[in-house]
């Protein structure tokens, strides 16, 4: 019923004012894009701008509270743990992109394989994902790490590994119910061949699905590398990164040096929650049934 | 019975407020049925929603007053309108399947109305449910008690819709397009259900529709509907010999009935003259046993069981069946998307079925045979423009590149009748006919000599469709294109189409010249095909 | 009649699915262990581990023989519920998981109680009642559960509980040494100690559990509450709804006899992959509560480089979780009249 005046008021906006407006409604999201800046350029410029040596000791200095000159105070060697943090950051989100941008090729290509060709391909993907589904996934990371040797690079295998069946299977479904669409169809009739089809036509219909799976799989694979850490895999002690300065400090907590672990714990909790926030507003931004 | 005064419903949407019904009025008497006629977006839903007062989020009834027996459906209490519905005024949906629930037993959804309108206890509910089935002509009501929606048909889905809405005895009925997405022949019955069902218990009707035809046909008045505003009321006769409003000329017009052609479909002063296609006597296109099995669940499943006809050039061959009966297969066989069983497809003294679908995207042969598709929303890559869309042709097949391309496109759109200036713009920017536009744009890009169209006006508006035939009609004449004319709707068929072959289950049961098809059908398929079709007054002839 | 027996078949096809998901995971957790770089017999064989261990080593595992005989050995071993020696207790892995597992599953199962118990509703709630404030609540309980680190919510758990407020008992094990176990019945100490009748050590047991549980019902909570809400979103505007509402039955019954039970089967189906979340995030509540779990258990191993128990650990939370997903589909199976029929 509404049709024909939304018809005519499309017609003068277009994505970008979509864009603009689910910003507006949802000022959240905004600020989810402004973290994540901040994110990237800590990342970036973060090792050049602290103030301390990360891996500086001052057994003078050490587990002193948070201070003017220490904002997040000293840990047990007297290291500064706000420089320790925010070096971190660099670690932590190049650990979980590579391990989301492996899985997202790998994910891609077996599931555009498995959903536009189906048949016997299909049965042996669903077998293989079934089966790395079967495990809790982060149970499986840990077997797969403690298997493959303590490093940083199994790390992200391992990470990439768990993430991949999120993928596949998304872009399975999302390739098998373009298949036989309409305008699928029609790029055949065109005279593409089945691998431009997939690969040009359909394929792309299935990225905004892909880019909010991709933005809230970030935040899980922070969590997930950080949670390995915790339990004393891949990181080794005195590189900074979060979890195992969580892990840390966690010694501490119970007599009272709280900022040891809350402050790492924190930066990893709000970069997890700019993930998922930037998934979420993605997923306002994409959703066809939100746009008319 | 009913009273509806200055009617005016709302939407509160995130880009304003949106006018759905803009100050209606209207009756409707004890014992009538009146049918509420419009195209999509012309409020008449909405009107029926906020008479039953289950509007969806954001929708408010601004102002106006609607009596139902005294009862001021706009203010009363939440509690009494609940005891309103169901019991005083009922309503059956389109889509019969998803308006039951999916997971509970039919006669639990029967006895849940029963029981809440107390017509009913815990011990004779049951009983009571299966004479509602009964009531609305379920054979072996006791049986289907039992039964799950997915395990129904939609024809039997909306007999169940039916007796939900009709256990409580109540004395309005209001049918939301009751027959929409059903087969023609399940369609009929349906409707000649509810019209025995309300005339026996005397009851009173809203039925809203689309389609005029079928107004006509069951309904003692009719509203017409655009925009939210009721532009005109009459009895049906009246309306389809003499309308008074321009827009109800134009949906009378419009709807495909006997007596009419193509031509007269649009209003008398978008008429062009109508030219003769030159048909050849030489085949274009012949099929010969044709057959396609596939292996389903269940066992191999024959889609289509040796079929053989002819195409001559020039000519249109309309292919008409109900759903389920194999045209859309044999369209895919014959436009190489799919490969055959067995059988051929003799294309310009050539087989076609020997070359592989998987490879004929790389046929020398592939310019020539060519499809415009069923749903054109559908059909086009939402992520490509206009331009895009009628470009990808053009490049992969005819190998043109820059201001060739250009010049090309914008024929192209013209030809079409598609304003230059929509060329840039996304499906989702563009309306029905537009994107049904730039799909028959893409379709002769490269002046195939044969296209299939799949029921090309399937999900358009009846004054949509008249534009789109008539569009087809002028390219078969300009461009020298042989049809195949896939469609569930004979009257439509008859209006394009020189000879006409009717399928069921896979078989060819009737084929011949249009004509003769229509006015003297042998088969018995055929003629139940034809009485099912709603069959509006002739018009007089006024001009 | 017309509906009981292709759902039996469908239950019992299910039940033949798993055989082929349990054999995947028998051959992947072989791999894991002799994916090992360099020779694994020196991991099994352990730190301290001489050339006369590591070759005692190699032999007893096989090591010496070809690859698929290996695998042959393995599944027999399994069979026979042999999954090594743990070198670190010295016992044999499945014993020490045995032993271990109540203690696991009794602190994932209570945080899955109270996850799904407070998450059903609130996502009900949201739903029924979107743009107020229990819709944002559940918007934003939702987006920060999935974003706690369980580690990091544990240790702030304990810093306020424990250090600041004084009202949580000291965060090692299941219960104060002050009060004895109650006796292993079903190694649930809830229930033991209920079953007992002492309701004392039941008090205490409990006030050990609250932290970890809570800590790990936070982190559940959002994926549940999450797909309640979507669920129950689209059953309440569901055509079927409308058909409800037109045939004037009350707010309740379509709340609840129609939307409610439509939404529940998405619901059950997210709860494999909660399982997974849990059985995950468990490892890490346990480290950070020095919970006596499997999980815990692991870790220990993980330091002392004690593959045989590590790998034993990963194989039993595989299978658990096999079967824990049989039990959900089990369960769709029985609430889902469409299952068993190609209805598509």
């Amino acid at each position: 019923m509404t049709e024909v005046s939304q018809q005519q008021a499309s017609k003068t906006r277009g994505n970008y004012d979509h864009i603009l407006y689910v910003l507006r409604a949802n000022p959240v999201t905004l600020i989810a894009f402004g973290m994540f800046a901040l994110l990237i350029f800590s990342a970036v410029f973060g090792p050049m701008l602290v103030p301390y040596d990360p891996l500086a000791t001052n057994a003078s200095n050490a587990l002193q509270p948070p201070s003017a000159a220490h904002w997040f105070g000293t840990d047990n060697v007297g290291r500064d743990v706000f420089s320790r943090v925010i070096v971190a950051t660099r670690l932590d989100l190049s650990i979980s992109v590579a391990a989301v941008a492996l899985s997202f090729i790998v994910g891609s290509i077996l599931g555009c394989v498995a959903g536009y060709w189906g048949g016997w391909l299909d049965i042996i993907l669903n077998r293989f994902l079934d089966t790395i589904m079967a495990f809790p996934l982060f149970v499986l990371a840990m077997g797969i790490v403690a298997a493959l040797g303590n490093t940083i690079e199994n790390i992200i295998y391992a990470t990439a590994i768990i993430n991949m069946p999120f993928y596949a299977r998304l872009v399975r479904a999302e390739v098998n119910i373009r298949r036989d669409a309409g305008f699928a169809r029609a790029a055949k009739l065109a005279g593409n061949s089945d691998v431009r089809v997939l690969a040009l036509h359909i394929f792309p219909n299935a990225l905004p699905p892909m880019m909010v799976q991709v933005s809230l799989n970030l935040g899980w694979a922070i969590l997930n590398a950080a949670g390995l850490s915790f339990i004393g895999l891949g990181v080794s002690p005195p590189t900074a990164e979060w979890g195992i300065m969580v892990a840390e400090g966690a010694n501490f907590i119970v007599s009272g040096e709280w900022w040891l672990a809350v402050f790492p714990g924190l930066w990893l909790m709000i970069a997890v929650f700019t993930f998922n926030l930037l998934g979420d507003g993605l997923r306002d931004i994409v959703d066809p049934r939100k746009r008319t | 019975m009913l009273s509806v005064r200055d009617l005016a419903v709302s939407f509160n949407t995130r880009r304003g407020v949106v006018d759905a019904v803009r100050g209606i009025s209207f009756d409707v008497s004890k014992g009538e049925i009146l049918g509420v006629v419009g195209e999509s977006g012309s409020g008449k839903s909405v009107t029926s929603y906020a008479l039953m007062r289950i509007l969806d989020a954001g929708g408010v009834i601004k102002a106006g007053e609607a009596t139902y027996s005294g009862v001021d459906l706009r203010r009363a209490a939440e509690r009494d309108m609940r005891d309103i519905r169901g019991r005083e005024i009922s309503m059956i949906f389109q889509n019969p399947r998803a308006a039951l629930n999916p997971i509970r037993k039919v006669g639990h959804q029967i006895e849940d109305v029963l029981r809440h309108h107390a017509r009913a206890t815990r011990f004779d509910a049951r009983e009571k449910a299966i004479a509602a089935l009964e009531a609305v002509k379920i054979n072996d009501a006791s049986a289907r008690y039992n039964a799950y929606p997915f395990e129904l048909s939609g024809g039997m889905c909306q007999r169940i819709v039916c007796a939900i809405a009709l256990a409580c005895d109540p004395r309005l009925l209001i049918a939301d397009e009751p027959t929409t997405g059903l087969d023609i022949t399940t369609q009929k019955a349906v409707m000649d259900l509810v019209r025995d069902l309300i005339r026996e218990r005397d009851m009173s009707s809203i039925l809203i529709t689309h389609d005029l035809g079928l107004a006509a046909q069951y309904c003692d008045r009719i509203l017409v509907m655009k925009d939210g505003v009721i532009v005109e009321q009459g009895d049906p006769a009246q309306i389809f010999s003499d309308p008074q409003h321009p827009y109800s000329r134009k949906l009378v017009d419009a709807t495909p009935r006997a007596g009419t052609d193509v031509r007269s479909l649009l209003p008398p002063q978008e008429r062009g003259t109508m030219v003769t296609p030159k048909i050849s006597d030489q085949p274009l296109l012949e099929v010969r046993n044709l057959t396609k099995t596939y292996m389903g669940k269940s066992g191999p499943v024959h889609a289509v069981k040796g079929i053989s006809f002819k195409i001559n050039e020039g000519q249109c061959v309309g292919l008409v069946g109900e759903s389920g009966c194999g045209k859309s297969t044999t369209s895919e066989i014959l436009v190489r998307l799919m490969d055959a069983t067995s059988g051929e497809i003799i294309f310009d003294g050539e087989d076609i079925a020997t070359a592989p679908a998987r490879g004929f995207a790389g046929d020398a042969r592939r310019a020539d045979i060519q499809m415009v598709f069923q749903d054109a929303t559908d059909s086009l890559n939402p992520r490509h423009s206009a331009r895009q869309t009628i470009a990808e042709p053009l490049r992969r097949l005819g190998r043109m590149r820059g201001a060739e391309l250009a010049t090309r496109i914008e024929e192209l759109a013209t030809l079409v009748g598609l304003p230059l200036s929509l060329l840039d713009r996304f499906p989702h920017q563009l309306s029905g006919g537009q994107k049904a536009r730039v799909g028959i744009a893409r379709a002769v890009a490269l002046e195939p000599r044969f296209l299939i169209l799949d029921e090309p006006t399937a999900a358009l508006d009846v004054s949509i469709q008249a534009v789109v035939l008539n569009l087809l009609v002028d390219l078969r004449i300009k461009l020298g294109l042989s049809y195949l004319f896939v469609s569930h709707d004979l009257h439509v068929v008859r209006l394009l189409c020189d000879h006409v072959i009717v399928m069921k289950d896979g078989e060819i049961v009737e084929q011949g010249a249009a004509q003769n098809v229509m006015s003297n059908p042998r088969s018995d398929y055929t003629k139940m095909l034809l009485a099912a079709a709603p069959a509006p007054p002739q018009r007089r002839k006024t001009n | 009649m017309l509906a009981t027996s292709p759902r039996l078949r469908a239950t019992g096809l299910r039940i033949v699915q798993a055989i082929p998901v349990v054999i995947g995971v028998v051959v992947i957790s072989f791999l894991l262990t002799r994916a090992l770089p360099g020779d694994p017999a020196v991991y099994f064989a352990g730190v301290a581990a001489d050339a006369d261990s590591i070759e005692q080593t190699r032999v007893a595992m096989g090591l010496d023989k070809p690859m698929a005989q290996q695998f042959l050995i393995y599944v027999g071993d399994l069979l026979q519920g042999d999954l090594g020696q743990s070198l670190s207790s010295g016992r044999s892995v499945a014993e020490d998981l045995a032993k271990r597992l109540p203690a696991s599953l009794e602190l994932t199962l209570t945080a899955l109680l109270l996850a799904i118990a407070i998450a059903v509703p609130l996502g009900v709630l949201a739903a029924t009642r979107p743009g107020t404030w229990v819709d944002h609540l559940c918007r934003v309980v939702v987006t920060a559960g999935v974003s706690l680190p369980t580690f990091f919510t544990g240790i702030l758990l304990i810093y306020v509980f424990y250090y600041l407020l004084g009202i949580a008992p000291s965060p090692l094990g299941r219960l104060d040494f002050i009060y004895l176990d109650p006796d292993h019945v079903t190694g649930f100490y809830l229930i033991d100690a209920a079953l007992m009748g002492d309701w004392e050590t039941w008090r205490g047991a409990a006030k050990q559990l609250i932290l970890p549980a809570g800590t790990l019902a936070l982190f559940t909570l959002a994926p549940i509450a999450r797909m309640t809400r979507a669920a129950m979103l689209s059953a309440l505007s569901s055509d079927f709804i409308r058909t409800a509402r037109a045939a004037g039955l009350s707010n309740r019954t379509v709340l609840f006899r129609y939307a409610f039970r439509n939404a529940l089967l998405p619901v059950v189906t997210t709860l494999g992959m909660v399982f997974s979340f849990a059985l995950g995030a468990n490892v890490l509540v346990e480290k950070v509560f020095a919970w006596p779990g499997i999980g815990s258990y692991a870790v220990e191993a993980l330091v002392v480089s004690d593959y045989a128990a590590v790998q034993g650990f990963v194989l039993a939370m595989a299978l658990l979780f096999v079967a824990l997903n049989l039990v959900i589909d089990l369960l769709y199976t029985a609430i889902d009249p469409r299952i068993g029929f190609s209805s598509k």
